[in-house]
């Protein structure tokens, strides 16, 4: 099954790349983008019955090694089949 | 003594810590293979600085599998001494031994360069031997050295006495200008509540001779040299000469 785990830094974390990637849109005149948060994006080929519980591998999986909940949130998303 | 120089694949500041402990202090050294399961009787351990399974994920994320990682946490949980240095420090960090977790540097730059950090504490393993207030100049080499905790966290790190290192200015005065990544509160280098456990992002191991430009960390390796009771006398005679040269030549 598809799983997808979108892993960002925390709102309160200065995130220095999304910074700097914010200015270079600026600079090429996208005034109108106000800030960037870079992350990292994970697919999952999960041999789970449900979506449910490949849900819950996936986030077991960002917990244990994919996110570091010290500065990093996540997002899991499965693909409906 | 001995010392234990853990080697990671990626770890490239192994050498330079085993050449400190073994040629510039005379204590016994060994290399030792992370998937190797014993530190071989040592009685200090070193993360080295590099890049850990190549930074994969986050520095230091993939190193905390290794095997060896079980024998340092137990080790560390005994209340033996366990320094890592640079990515050392970032590996202590991704396996709980330290609080916190490195972010990119402010200015995105990989800063290699000389550096002086302020020794904030005497009482742990490695800076027994430092005066309080003591102004040391180390080299950095990293890119992502940027100490991120919670506000909660790094109140408790100051509470508890736990922030061992801070980036300064040469007087000793803790500056933004001084901060060459970004690191809350200046921090350079911490240690847990047994204070057995330290990691910075300097390296000490890369200053312990006048011919490389400094020789200011060496009182890193005599505190713990001494702490474990090593053969001090020798090495002490020697390393106190260097380190007042080390003054003078400022």
């Amino acid at each position: 099954m598809r799983t997808r785990v979108f892993v960002t830094l925390k709102p309160s974390v200065f995130d220095p790349q999304g910074t700097t990637v914010t200015d270079a849109l600026h600079t090429l005149g996208y005034a109108s983008v106000k800030d960037v948060r870079q992350g990292k994006y994970f697919e999952l080929e999960i041999d789970a019955s449900s979506s449910d519980e490949a849900r819950r591998l996936a986030s077991e999986a960002a917990d244990k090694l994919l996110a570091n909940p010290v500065i990093e949130s996540y997002r899991v998303e499965v693909d409906a089949r | 003594m001995k010392f234990a120089v853990v080697v990671f694949p990626g770890s490239n500041g192994d050498h330079d810590s085993y050449y400190a402990a073994k040629h510039v202090f005379g204590q016994d050294a060994e290399l030792v293979w992370h998937k190797d399961t014993s530190l071989g009787g040592a009685d200090v351990v070193i993360l080295p600085g590099g890049f850990a399974h190549g930074d994969y994920l986050r520095t230091g994320a993939i190193a905390r599998f290794s095997p060896i990682m079980q024998a340092v946490k137990a080790f560390a949980a005994a209340g033996g001494p366990v320094i890592g240095f640079c990515n050392g420090f970032q590996v202590l960090l991704e396996a709980g031994l330290l609080p916190g977790a490195m972010l990119r540097n402010r200015s995105l730059h990989f800063r290699c360069e000389h550096v002086n950090v302020r020794v904030e504490q005497t009482d742990t393993s490695f800076t027994s031997r430092c005066r309080a207030g003591q102004v040391l100049r180390i080299p950095i080499a990293h890119g992502e050295g940027n100490y991120y905790a919670e506000p909660a966290v790094i109140d408790a790190l100051e509470r508890h006495r736990q922030i061992v290192f801070r980036y300064v200015t040469p007087d000793g005065d803790v500056t933004d200008a001084a901060n060459p990544n970004g690191s809350v509160h200046n921090i350079a280098g911490i240690t847990n509540d047994t204070r057995n456990v330290v990691g910075l992002m300097p390296h000490p191991e890369r200053a312990c001779e006048l011919a490389v430009g400094s020789a200011d960390g060496r009182v890193i390796f005599e505190s713990v040299i001494n702490g474990v009771g090593g053969h001090l006398s020798r090495t002490l005679s020697t390393t106190v000469a260097g380190a007042s040269v080390g003054v003078l030549d400022k």
